[in-house]
């Protein structure tokens, strides 16, 4: 009886955790070697270099830039997307009408792939916004903001904010719902006007929401890659420590250009590298945070 | 004063809301707007109603026919792919996630915790060494992931895996013991009461799986561009994303054709959410917050 339960967990437990070691695990380990060689994907004597990629990568211009783009446009997000959907979370539970409606359509950008967002807002950055510039006579619309390397970071962080509050929405929606009625209430009868119960009673109250929220636009700010690639690709072209670079190139797509546009595959793997540890701490500061608020409660 | 701020603040809140549910809005609106035009009027005015909407089926019709986004081929090849990965990913991660909170041992932490640990690994940093590897199994066994179904929904399952295991391993744990004791005395085994008894039981959960994964294969883009390849041969395999991507690069500036195809795209998932609105919010909202 035993032997055959045995069997029954290797069996149940085979096909999800082969899958899951062949295709995380073991390219995971190989690609920390060969972000260490002179890899380059076709010639197969691959030799070990050290962390000479690593030096590269940090004396290159473009990369530093990609870097402090990224985390600009992170910071940026962050807040925009959280500010954006907190709002809307208060408005769809407010008592206005069609208050579900709105709800579900603040999700719907969500729903929708990054690729064809980005497409959809090139052209409302690049045609529509211009035209209406023109037709009202409005000069600062007349050029598009993604055309302009000190702007885009804020155009793309427009985009997203678009295809990701209303899923943060949701988030705080919950949060809201979750705090008694009578609470909000007892304040009202004391007096307390709508600001004041917002900032002292609601806000404090959800706490946790807002913990969950900003990891989770941050870790996905900084993943940022799909709208990348569709409404910019990069572009446009700026200059940066006396080097033409590429101005909203964020970290995942300069990885990916690093590797396949610009052909140096260990230098790319090198660069991912980097981005797992950035990932890594940020979420060993949130598991810290969370610790601590556990202690706390 | 006050009483009558207390009758215009409801009617000031409802045109807030209306205003941002409208621009909330114009972007689809626009795509529709647009793609019911020729390329000359979009460029002569983007935000004008179109001369004739006859113009919308046209372009339709020239999307269907189109040889280079294959539209429906495209369509049924992202619909198999996503429809098998979510068949593995929700039978096997249950499976896994059943044995692991069943089994009380070193080896059942061990796995659980590498699974939750590999939720913080970015696709970036596997994907260059992941192609490297699956054609080193083409040359070792001979069998082909690249390029192919097989390729595709066997790294959905290693990707999901860890995300669902974790989310079937929460809801598992609260299932009682009871039930599956009694099934064994009534004489079924192990395998048998996974199935008939457990499975059947962790529907709610399944849903959240299913949502969670569905609209990440669906959309994926990376994944499919590095298994798949760009390329836009004849009876390659290739994903809705993929071929809108490809399909813009080759029609630049194009925008009635590039926005009905973007309309096109978008149309199934809409669909969809019109009729599963209140699963779909629950499983990606409750997904997340895990």
């Amino acid at each position: 009886m035993r032997t055959k339960n045995r069997w029954v967990n290797v069996l149940f437990l085979f096909p999800a955790v082969f899958a899951f070691l062949m295709v995380i695990v073991v390219p995971f380990f190989v690609g920390i070697y060969l972000s260490m060689t002179n890899w380059d994907g076709v010639n197969p004597n691959v030799i070990f270099t050290g962390l000479q990629n690593y030096t590269t990568i940090f004396q290159a211009p473009e990369f530093l830039y990609s870097f402090l783009a990224t985390t600009a446009f992170t910071a940026i997000n962050v807040a925009l997307v959280n500010a954006v959907a907190f709002g809307l979370a208060l408005l769809v539970t407010s008592r206005v009408r069609g208050r579900n409606v709105y709800r579900a359509a603040f999700f719907v950008p969500n729903l929708i792939g990054g690729i064809v967002l980005g497409y959809i807002w090139q052209f409302i950055f690049n045609n529509v916004l211009p035209a209406m510039g023109r037709s009202l006579g409005l000069g600062f619309l007349q050029t598009s903001l993604i055309a302009k390397a000190n702007l885009v970071v804020l155009g793309i962080s427009l985009v997203n904010t678009w295809q990701y509050a209303g899923y943060i929405m949701m988030i705080y929606v919950a949060g809201i719902q979750a705090i008694p009625a009578s609470l909000m209430e007892a304040a009202e009868t004391d007096g307390a006007n709508y600001p004041t119960r917002l900032v002292r009673i609601l806000m404090p109250m959800m706490a946790s929401a807002f913990t969950i929220c900003l990891f989770l636009t941050l870790v996905n700010s900084f993943k940022q890659f799909d709208v990348n690639v569709s409404l910019t690709n990069g572009g446009p072209a700026t200059i940066f420590m006396m080097k033409a670079i590429n101005s909203s190139e964020f970290l995942a797509l300069n990885i990916y250009n690093t590797a396949f546009a610009r052909s140096k595959l260990a230098q790319g793997q090198a660069k991912a590298v980097l981005f797992f540890v950035v990932l890594v701490v940020v979420s060993l500061i949130q598991v810290w945070v969370n610790k601590r608020k556990e202690v706390e409660m | 004063m006050q009483r009558s701020w207390h009758r215009v603040r409801p009617a000031l809140m409802e045109a807030l809301a209306i205003l941002i549910f409208a621009l909330f809005m114009v972007p689809f609106f626009l795509v529709v707007l647009n793609a019911a035009k020729v390329s000359v009027d979009i460029i002569d005015n983007p935000v004008s109603w179109p001369k004739a909407w006859g113009q919308l089926f046209t372009n339709i019709g020239l999307i269907l026919q189109n040889s280079n986004i294959n539209y429906w081929p495209s369509f049924f090849s992202s619909a198999i792919i996503t429809v098998c990965s979510l068949a593995v990913i929700v039978v096997f991660s249950a499976m896994a996630a059943w044995v692991l909170v069943r089994n009380r041992a070193w080896w059942s932490n061990v796995i659980f915790m590498m699974f939750v640990a590999a939720m913080v690994i970015p696709f970036q940093v596997v994907m260059f060494p992941l192609v490297t590897w699956f054609r080193q199994i083409e040359v070792v066994t001979g069998i082909r992931l690249l390029r192919q179904y097989l390729g595709m929904i066997f790294a959905y399952l290693g990707f999901g895996s860890s995300m669902s295991v974790f989310i079937f391993h929460g809801f598992i744990k609260g299932v009682p013991l009871e039930l599956e004791e009694a099934s064994t005395i009534d004489g079924c085994s192990r395998p048998a009461t996974f199935f008939r008894i457990v499975f059947p039981i962790l529907q709610p959960v399944i849903v959240t799986v299913l949502i969670l994964n569905g609209i990440w294969v669906w959309n994926d883009y990376l994944l499919p561009l590095m298994i798949l390849g760009s390329g836009n041969m004849a009876g390659a395999v290739r994903t809705l994303p993929l071929a809108v991507q490809s399909f813009v690069g080759s029609y630049v500036k194009q925008w009635d054709l590039i926005l009905t195809a973007t309309l096109m795209a978008m149309l199934p998932i809409i669909v969809l959410y019109l009729f599963a609105q209140k699963y779909i919010i629950k499983g990606m909202v409750e997904g997340s917050i895990k």
